[in-house]
């Protein structure tokens, strides 16, 4: 059973002007839980309706379990989708609308009425069989809408935003539920999302998009810890990016010359020689806030002098923006789970002092020429 | 706990729009039950319905026409304007821009401008004027307001329920009978039931296209009356109200209870 169940090459995809996919290739291994994560305009989508048969490339193939589907219509493909919109058939019931591929295939109504109750109890729906979709609620619709999709067994489920139209506490709950349900059917999903924190939590593998193009592919601690694009490192989560020269580079040390900064010590090996340009990502969590200065600082040690800008409480933690002397800026997590011991409030215009490891120091993006970077201004309120 | 306000310019407004809209009919209603003929109410009588139901070859052979025209006219514009619907929201095909264009010029055109080129066209063609042209006429017109009211339902309608139907396995055919037509059914309804009224009682445009024998109801009524008002048509006119309520109403309540399940 192990081996590539969708496997995409070289697939590009034009509306008019706009390039939505360009020349993408990945391998979907079989059972994975894999996103697809980006901003709007991304091309994940597009990527999706490609593997569904909604769109036909421009160029490129699509196979699936191995078998070049390309230009094959949906219905000839052994995968279905879930949709953002649940896309549920309004004029027919719960029971009616799961049972509908069966239908079509013109099934024996025993077979049908055991395969439909299967699947309305794997999404624990089975009191609402003969209700409309419009007497559901949004989470009830979805979940009609994954065992509608479940029911022709296919090879791969493919999933659009199914959460978005959901509210944040119920989208939770569905996706811990996705991912039980994954693990009971054990097919491929694939899912397109733009929330990196539910790619994060739920997939084996995710591939982070944008400008119709992959930029990584990776685990999501791959993808978080060693982010190998700016992008990554600013879609996913909180960071802090620093650039500039690589001034020395001793006992597998970088030394980067950041200009709001000052200079910095990574931990990259090979990454930044003397003499390249590199961007340079931390977590703001790898980061410790401190009122005193920290004991010492030791070879790999980074300490970076600061004023508090924002202080943001919430809760079980606090975020803080941090300006530095030469302009710039930093944002740092601290956890609270030391609150009871009388640990100092951080407040705001504290002089505080930041301290960080050269080993969380992350290059992704490195140049060799002597050029700097161009700093992209993305927004990220995605 | 209020006390009755001064009529004001609204209310005023209001009540003269009903009465201008009601009285007549409430006189037909009046006059349907006259005892004599004149224009003088001279006691009660049902004797202009007793000559309706009783004496009145004519007029019921012409309501017999009306009816299948009727009914035939809608139900082939029905078919028709719903796939031109289906048509044009779902495919892209050369010349779509003009069929949606042209699909509202019988609607703006006159009667009688669309009356006369009916009749040249039929003349010019070498068919005999009768059933056949009223009934071509007839569904000529009807089209465009099958057309536009399903559309609307289509345009209202959520895309991805189509790809839907398609990824779980249903080819084109199966798509469009077991999801498209079941979805728009208010409106192919509607669209059907306002294709029956025009028809019943389009007069200008039957005028011209009509032949011998064809005689429709409107036109019966119209050669009927230039020799005066017979309390019959009065008669006439009262159950044709009270039908078209008796129809009108159920299924009203039956489009809005399908909108409300949808």
């Amino acid at each position: 059973m192990l081996g590539s169940n969708v496997s995409i090459s070289g697939l590009s995809k034009s509306f008019g002007d706009f390039k939505a996919l360009k020349d993408v290739s990945l391998e979907i291994k079989k059972g994975e839980f894999f996103s697809l994560l980006g901003p709007s305009g991304c091309g994940k989508t597009t990527l999706l309706r490609l593997i569904a048969g909604f769109e036909d490339p421009d160029s490129g193939l699509v196979s699936i379990d191995g078998r070049d589907v390309t230009g094959l219509p949906p219905d000839k493909r052994r995968c279905n989708t879930v949709f953002q919109s649940y896309a549920l058939f309004p004029h027919l019931t719960v029971f009616e609308n799961v049972a509908f591929p069966l239908r079509i295939r013109k099934t024996p109504g025993k077979k049908v009425r055991e395969l439909v109750k299967r699947h309305l109890d794997l999404v624990q729906l089975e009191k609402h069989a003969d209700k409309k979709p419009s007497q559901l609620s949004g989470g009830q619709k979805q979940r009609v809408a994954i065992a509608r999709a479940l029911i022709n067994e296919p090879s791969v489920l493919l999933l659009d935003e199914p959460l978005s139209a959901l509210d944040a506490k119920l989208r939770q709950h569905m996706l811990v539920e996705l991912d039980s349900i994954h693990d009971e059917v054990g097919i491929t999903f694939i899912y397109v999302t733009h929330d990196q924190a539910e790619a994060l939590s739920v997939s084996d593998r995710i591939a982070v998009m944008d400008g119709g193009k992959i930029l990584q592919v990776g685990s999501p601690q791959d993808i978080y810890e060693n982010p190998k694009a700016e992008f990554v490192a600013r879609f996913i989560g909180d960071t802090n990016l620093f650039s500039g020269k690589v001034v020395s580079f001793s006992n597998g040390i970088s030394l980067v010359q950041d200009e709001r900064i000052g200079a910095i010590k990574v931990e990259a090996g090979n990454e930044a020689p003397e003499g390249s340009w590199v961007s340079v990502a931390v977590r703001p969590e790898k980061i410790r806030i401190s009122l005193a200065p920290p004991a010492e600082a030791g070879p790999l040690g980074n300490v970076v002098k600061g004023m508090v800008d924002e202080p943001i409480y919430s809760g079980f933690q606090s975020k803080y923006y941090v300006r530095t002397p030469g302009g710039g800026h930093l944002v740092v997590f601290r956890q609270h789970a030391q609150w009871s011991e009388g640990v100092p409030d951080i407040k705001w215009k504290d002089e505080v002092w930041l301290s960080w490891s050269a080993r969380d120091a992350v290059v992704v993006e490195a140049s060799g020429t002597s050029i700097a970077p161009v700093v992209s201004g993305d927004s990220l309120d995605e | 706990m209020s006390r009755r306000k001064v009529p004001s310019f609204s209310d005023a407004v209001f009540w003269t729009v009903v009465v201008f809209l009601f009285m007549p009919l409430f006189v037909l209603l009046l006059y349907s039950f006259n005892a004599s003929k004149g224009g003088t109410f001279t006691g009660f009588s049902l004797v202009w319905y007793e000559r309706l139901f009783f004496g009145s070859d004519q007029l019921w052979k012409a309501f017999g026409k009306s009816v299948s025209i009727a009914l035939g006219s809608a139900s082939l514009a029905t078919f028709l304007g719903t796939l031109a619907a289906v048509g044009t929201s779902r495919y892209k095909f050369f010349g779509k821009g003009y069929v949606q264009a042209m699909s509202f010029v019988p609607m703006i055109l006159p009667e009688i401008v669309m009356g006369v080129s009916l009749l040249v066209f039929f003349a010019g063609l070498g068919l005999k004027l009768g059933m056949a042209t009223i009934l071509i006429a007839h569904t000529t017109f009807n089209i465009p307001f099958v057309y536009l009211l399903v559309s609307a339902r289509l345009e209202e309608f959520d895309s991805s329920v189509i790809e839907a139907a398609r990824d779980l396995g249903a080819n084109e055919m199966q798509t469009l009978l077991k999801v498209i037509v079941p979805m728009i059914v208010p409106g192919i309804l509607s669209g059907w039931l306002t294709a029956v009224t025009l028809s019943l009682e389009d007069f200008v445009i039957t005028f011209f296209v009509a032949g011998p024998g064809s005689t429709t109801l409107p036109l019966y009524i119209y050669s009927a009356i230039r020799f005066g008002v017979s309390p019959v048509i009065n008669a006439l006119s009262v159950v044709m109200v009270v039908g078209t309520v008796l129809l009108v109403y159920p299924s009203r309540r039956f489009l809005k209870a399908f909108a409300a399940g949808a």
